[in-house]
């Protein structure tokens, strides 16, 4: 039989097929949907105009609603949007919804789903925005759709894919203690373009990838959309076993997939992650990627650690390791990406102080976990750039306008990168705060 | 679908992502909401920054403040269009706002499956790159089936790609439709 990549394997899987090829159209079977406050009332809309009013989605247990976005706000509409989001969940009957104002609310949807136990190797999860390909650090198929795809999914359970070619990073070496997934990630994207993987999986592979902890590796999938890849994915091994195993409460089965021997790859790369540098992208595009020693002593007026790609335990450790003992210069934001990352940061210490003593000595704000400020969103959201600023960010978007103002300009950088920045006021490599 | 769409022409550049085409503060209108879908048309391309804004010149407003429909029929563009969030508000407010076609060197891949599969909009290829040949306010007629443009006000014609495997869910109006027809749904 021809070889398949992991990504092939998966959907020829779920479509009922021994093979399937790059370029194939296919209906898969979906395992899990995902979808939030922005995009769920819509995909309810969707689900009610055409299946019905009295339609009952195909499957209770694939469902999974994470509010996340517009959380701490006043805004009406965006309040209105979780209040429809309730009252699908009640009329339903849906087992899997975190909700605002209650202690099983989460935060930041990515973060979330595998926290809660609904990530697993081999399987294919859908979710209505574009950041879904984080879950294919558990060795998953994963990716973002629009409404109407996922009201279609709600009744059906089914959804057409076309297969994509399957680019391959490979990273070797021990990644030096200045580096993180962030800088591997916009080293990529630099390299090809923020269209490089347009209709494309990437697959990262190599004991420098092995060797990250499962967040960094959900840094690395979640940008792989800024790269415009459909997916990105790394195979199965003990460290993703282990956390699935502990985190799969509901103790659904799952089948780990690998790549076979001689499966063909449209596109391969290799790192050596000891040659690589900390790197920014610089305003407006992630793939404007600069050394941080070319743009070192650029002005900024403000920092922010957060998000889905950076605002999870493993960025605030390393936040933290630089601004023990510090004074910030700018104003900082911290904001969890859940409320279990949140509780971390109270219950993790470094020295005698717990990771948010830590920030708020050094005079950076800590926010409720959510979207926050990485989209801009209503104009009282937490960190937002209401005024033309310059930000260092550890999120994944500085697109005109992404944060707020469409004239602020926004860099992006690892936590440490971030820290150290945030420490001076300009763009600072962190090996200088680094021992 | 419609096979020949004439209309003026609203000429953007490379990499017009998701936030650019509809900002993420006005996400909170619900699009199934009629009266909320009209909205999104309003805020339509709001985030171009205005020297991108109407190429070549820059600088052209898609629509005044308070219109929610634009005078604009097609939008032309360059490489990656609809490239980042998967907020399918994106093709609704070009839908919204009276956009038919977009004719762009390529897409991201997730604002054109919504394009298609919700059938807001005919998310078209051109073959060269036809953003710094058209300008903002040149008349166009689109010929989908032929896969031709013709350029009304300086007399070009332009051959565009065929639609491909994308085409009969157009033809049906999205996927709904074309899996009833198919047989997929009762
Ligand atoms: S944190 Fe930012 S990138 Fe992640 S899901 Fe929220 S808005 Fe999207």
């Amino acid at each position: 039989m021809t070889p398949m990549t992991l990504t092939e394997k998966i959907l020829a899987q779920h479509a009922g097929r021994d093979a399937v090829g790059p370029g194939d159209n296919i209906w898969v079977d979906v395992d899990v949907l995902m979808t939030h406050d922005v995009c769920g009332p819509g995909t309810i809309g969707v689900f009610k105009q055409h299946f019905g009013k009295d339609a009952k989605v195909w499957d209770r247990e694939k469902v999974v609603i994470v509010p996340d976005h517009y959380i701490f706000t006043a805004d009406k509409m965006a309040n209105r949007n979780v209040d429809v989001l309730r009252e699908f969940v009640r009329e339903q009957d849906l087992p899997y919804y975190y909700d605002v104002g209650t202690d099983k609310y989460k935060g930041v949807c990515h973060i979330a789903l595998p926290e809660e136990g609904h990530t697993r190797p081999g399987e294919v999860l859908f979710g209505t925005d574009s950041h879904t390909c984080t879950a294919g650090a558990f060795g998953e198929f994963a990716t973002g759709i629009g409404n109407t795809d996922a009201g279609f999914i709600l009744g059906t359970g089914k959804l057409w894919v076309k297969v994509p070619p399957t680019m391959r990073f490979v990273f070797h070496g021990q990644l030096p203690p200045y580096l993180m997934a962030k800088d591997l990630i916009l080293a990529v994207i630099g390299d090809i373009g923020c269209d490089g993987a347009t209709y494309r999986a990437m697959e990262f592979d190599g004991d420098g990838v092995y060797a990250l902890n499962i967040e960094e590796r959900m840094t690395l999938c979640n940008m792989v959309i800024e790269a415009g890849g459909k997916n990105g994915v790394i195979a199965p091994d003990k460290v993703t076993l282990d956390y699935v195993n502990a985190r799969n409460k509901h103790g659904k089965a799952y089948t780990p997939v690998h790549t076979d021997p001689g499966a063909k790859f449209i596109y391969e790369k290799v790192y050596d992650v000891t040659k690589l540098q900390p790197v920014v992208a610089k305003p407006h595009s992630p793939d404007n990627r600069a050394a941080v020693g070319d743009v070192s002593g650029t002005k900024l007026d403000r920092a922010y650690i957060g998000s889905c790609t950076g605002g999870k335990l493993t960025d605030f450790r390393a936040a933290a390791r630089i601004l023990k003992d510090k004074t910030v210069k700018i104003d900082t934001f911290v904001v969890p990406a859940t409320s279990e990352v949140a509780a971390g940061l109270k219950s993790e210490k470094i020295g005698s102080q717990t990771l948010e003593e830590v920030f708020l000595s050094a005079g950076a704000k800590v926010g409720p976990p959510s979207c926050a400020a990485c989209l801009g969103g209503p104009s009282d959201t937490f960190g937002r750039l209401n005024q033309p600023l310059s930000c260092i960010s550890t999120t994944n978007r500085n697109f005109p306008g992404r944060m707020g103002h469409k004239e602020a300009r926004v860099y992006l950088a690892s936590p440490l990168t971030v820290a150290a920045s945030a420490v001076r006021g300009a763009i600072t490599d962190p090996r200088e705060y680094l021992e | 679908m419609q096979t020949t769409i004439t209309g003026k022409a609203y000429v953007l550049g490379d990499n017009i992502d998701t936030d650019q085409i509809i900002p993420a503060q006005y996400l909170t209108f619900n699009p199934s909401i009629p009266e909320e879908y009209k909205q999104f048309g309003k805020y339509a391309l709001s985030s171009v920054p205005p020297s991108q804004a109407g190429l070549p010149k820059g600088h052209v407003p898609f629509h005044t403040d308070d219109e929610f429909v634009s005078p604009y029929k097609i939008v032309v563009a360059g490489k990656n269009f609809g490239c980042g969030s998967s907020r399918e508000h994106a093709p609704i407010a070009l839908d919204a706002a009276g956009i038919e076609a977009v004719v762009a060197e390529f897409y991201a891949r997730i604002f054109y499956r919504n394009s298609v599969n919700g059938g807001y909009l005919i998310p078209l290829e051109c073959v060269e790159r036809l953003c710094e040949r058209v300008c903002t306010g040149d008349e166009l007629r689109l010929d989908v089936a032929a896969h031709t443009m013709h350029n009304l006000t300086t007399g070009e014609r332009y051959e565009l790609k065929p639609l491909g495997e994308v085409a009969p869910i157009l033809e049906a109006g999205g996927i709904f439709p074309f899996a009833r027809k198919s047989g997929m749904l009762g």
